[in-house]
């Protein structure tokens, strides 16, 4: 959990939940919900953050608990996790292959 | 009160029907979250880290074939195919769809089992001794009792919005195997000296974030009085315990900051009052669960080729001396078959496994299976002419690991590799201390040994209780764990002692080996175990072991 940080371009965050009819991961881009974490929107400007976690939160027929989680850009332009508890989020459990891991084939994600 | 046989039933079919139209109507938008969630989790529904998950409640352990091939039905029809078995005889569920668990509970509600009560601030399933109705060491049987509570609580009125969660075990053993000193109330079944059968009555145990042992309100309560008596517990509690704050507000603290005699006073008034409003309908329930609960027609015959096999196969031999306890029928022994083999999670038990076993229970063990608090199941009625054949059947699952009891058979909440409360993993640092002493084959010169794990102060892993016991932290953005030496859950409760600065995951494995090895070193004779070392010699030779830099 990432907290007592304001999105900014030295520390970016991504909004995250869980979906509400399956419980799985979400991440938002462009105001809508992707499983893959890859696809996450940065955010780097604390005020754009909270009017999105805002819209985020009135979509509570969609998603359950939204809240802002610290990332980083990857060498790719992509969201990286700064934290482990976001990084077993995007991944999966360690003791089966089972999750987001599994989801999109990629030890990467 | 609450019918419970192991069979269709028709209130818990219409609890899910209630429970789906509570998630028709999340899910239309007529429910808030904040509205549903303390329906879902009366249901027994949490969100987790990846996933919904279900924890169903495996009544005081005891669980029938067909309750088992349910349990499995619902791992693979809509989990991916395994469920865990918990610190407190309950399964978890990890996977399941918002949409799909009332499908869930009503395939549950078809053999009579349920998710209710398994959250929220309720009184939660009792749990009990896996040897129940089988150890040689047994004053009564405790089921009869637990039943009777478990019936009592299931939707009291007035206890479903207590200041906290309410946890009731119940010890039928002369030794303790239900952990009675870490419950909210323990009931100790005992014999007062005209021969009468009564409890010993614990309140105020609890681990979590301040462990603390419970303590013996009153020392022989009739066992008639149960229900009254439990009733007055939990209303002074009711009453007095803090809602101000969610740390403070288990009775544990309450009988701690008001003292026990304060309590006492309160519980023995409300007791009076009660009393008056039992009419003996409890007592007769209760005769109709002993009988219910009555032996199975135990087999008298030889042990046939037991012996010659033992001594035959050394490997067989080798189960027999870890897995099998003392039955108090001549012939008989109960088998501990552990889910802890090498690179297994803790408590996981597959579809298959769990069908095996209820095929098990029907032709080797009078229909009988147990689920342990030490995330194991104990089949409690085996005839000894049946081990061989039951052990090879066990083996070719895979589920014949002889080490019930042994450094390998470690407790593990699921840690961050799934709950969202948690602020460390717990499944890899289990495995990895597993296969490490495996790999040295050191497990049977160690001896009987109690690893416990929680990834976070709430104590789900019981790592307070465990001989070794590990937390796993989070500092400052890095799994790090805490050793705590000196826990006991049996012979001597006792809450283990934090040993110094914790470990990043990677030292944990090299810091119990270094504490092993004081420990084999320091021990007078085999017999001597870890925690009778401990106790003797004290915390100082162990933490040298574990901080040498600092001695």
């Amino acid at each position: 959990m990432s907290k007592g940080f304001t999105p900014s371009p030295a520390t970016p965050a991504v909004i995250t939940a869980n979906d509400l009819r399956m419980g799985h991961c979400v991440w938002m881009r462009d105001g809508a919900w992707t499983a893959d974490p890859r696809e996450a929107e940065l955010f780097e400007d604390e005020a754009i953050a909270e009017l999105a976690l805002l819209d985020a939160i009135a979509q509570a027929n969609i998603v359950v608990g939204p809240y802002l989680a610290e990332a980083r850009r990857g060498p790719d332009g992509r969201p990286q996790p700064t934290h482990f508890r976001e990084a077993f989020r995007r991944r999966g459990p360690s003791n089966y292959f089972h999750g987001k891991q599994a989801e999109f084939e990629a030890s990467n994600v | 009160m609450f019918d419970a046989r192991p069979q269709h039933n028709e209130y818990l079919r219409h609890r899910a029907q209630q429970f789906r139209q509570q998630v028709e109507r999340r899910l239309d938008g007529s429910l808030t979250e904040d509205e549903f969630r303390p329906l879902r989790l009366m249901n027994g529904v949490y969100l987790q880290l990846h996933a919904y998950m279900l924890r169903v409640a495996i009544p005081y352990g005891t669980i029938s074939p067909d309750q088992m091939r349910t349990l499995a039905l619902l791992a693979e029809k809509w989990d991916k195919g395994y469920g865990h078995w918990t610190t407190r005889q309950n399964i978890q569920y990890n996977w399941p769809k918002l949409v799909d668990i009332p499908d869930m509970l009503d395939a549950l509600a078809d053999v009579g089992l349920h998710a209710i009560q398994t959250s929220g601030n309720t009184i939660r399933n009792v749990t009990t001794d896996a040897f129940a109705g089988a150890a040689a060491d047994e004053v009564a049987d405790p089921r009869p009792y637990a039943e009777l509570l478990r019936q009592w609580s299931t939707d009291h009125g007035e206890f479903q919005f207590l200041p906290r969660k309410f946890k009731i075990a119940v010890s039928g053993g002369k030794k303790d195997r239900a952990v009675i000193a870490a419950h909210d109330i323990g009931l100790r079944l005992v014999g007062n000296d005209k021969g009468e059968l009564g409890y010993q009555v614990w309140i105020g145990g609890g681990l979590g974030r301040t462990p603390l042992l419970g303590q013996v309100v009153r020392e022989f309560l009739p066992e008639a009085d149960l229900l009254p008596y439990v009733e007055a517990i939990i209303a002074a509690y009711n009453l007095s315990g803090r809602r101000d704050n969610k740390y403070k507000a288990r009775i544990k603290i309450t009988v701690a900051e008001r003292g026990l005699d304060v309590m006492r006073e309160e519980i023995e008034a409300e007791f009076l009052r009660r009393r008056e409003a039992f009419t003996g309908v409890d007592q007769d329930l209760l005769a109709a669960l002993k009988s219910l609960y009555a032996p199975p027609a135990f087999r008298n015959e030889p042990e046939g080729d037991y012996e010659q096999r033992r001594a035959a196969d050394p490997v067989f031999r080798s189960w027999t001396d870890t897995n099998l306890s003392a039955h108090k029928q001549e012939g008989y022994a109960s088998v501990t078959v552990t889910f802890k083999a090498p690179g297994q999670t803790p408590g996981d038990a597959s579809a298959e496994q769990m069908r095996l076993l209820a095929d098990l229970a029907e032709r080797f063990g009078h229909h009988d299976l147990r689920i342990s608090h030490e995330q194991n199941v104990v089949l409690p009625h085996v005839h000894k002419s049946d081990l061989f054949a039951v052990y090879q059947e066990l083996k070719a699952a895979g589920l014949a690991t002889a080490n019930a009891g042994l450094i390998s058979d470690i407790v593990a909440c699921p840690g961050m590799d799934y709950c969202t409360l948690a602020t460390a993993r717990s499944i890899p640092i289990a495995q990895d201390i597993a296969a490490h002493f495996r790999a040295r084959g050191l497990e049977e010169e160690i001896g009987q040994f109690n690893i416990r794990i929680s990834g976070c102060i709430n104590a789900c892993g019981h790592h307070h209780l465990g001989h070794i016991g590990i937390l796993g932290l989070d500092r400052a953005g890095v799994e790090n764990y805490q050793i705590t030496l000196g826990g006991d859950g049996y012979d001597i409760p006792a809450i283990g002692q934090r040993a110094g600065a914790g470990f990043p995951a990677e030292e944990v494995v090299p810091a119990i080996d270094r504490l092993i090895d004081a420990y084999l070193e320091l021990r007078e004779s085999p017999e001597e175990r870890f925690i009778d070392a401990y106790r003797r010699l004290g915390v100082a030779p162990f933490k040298a072991a574990l901080y040498p830099a600092d001695a």
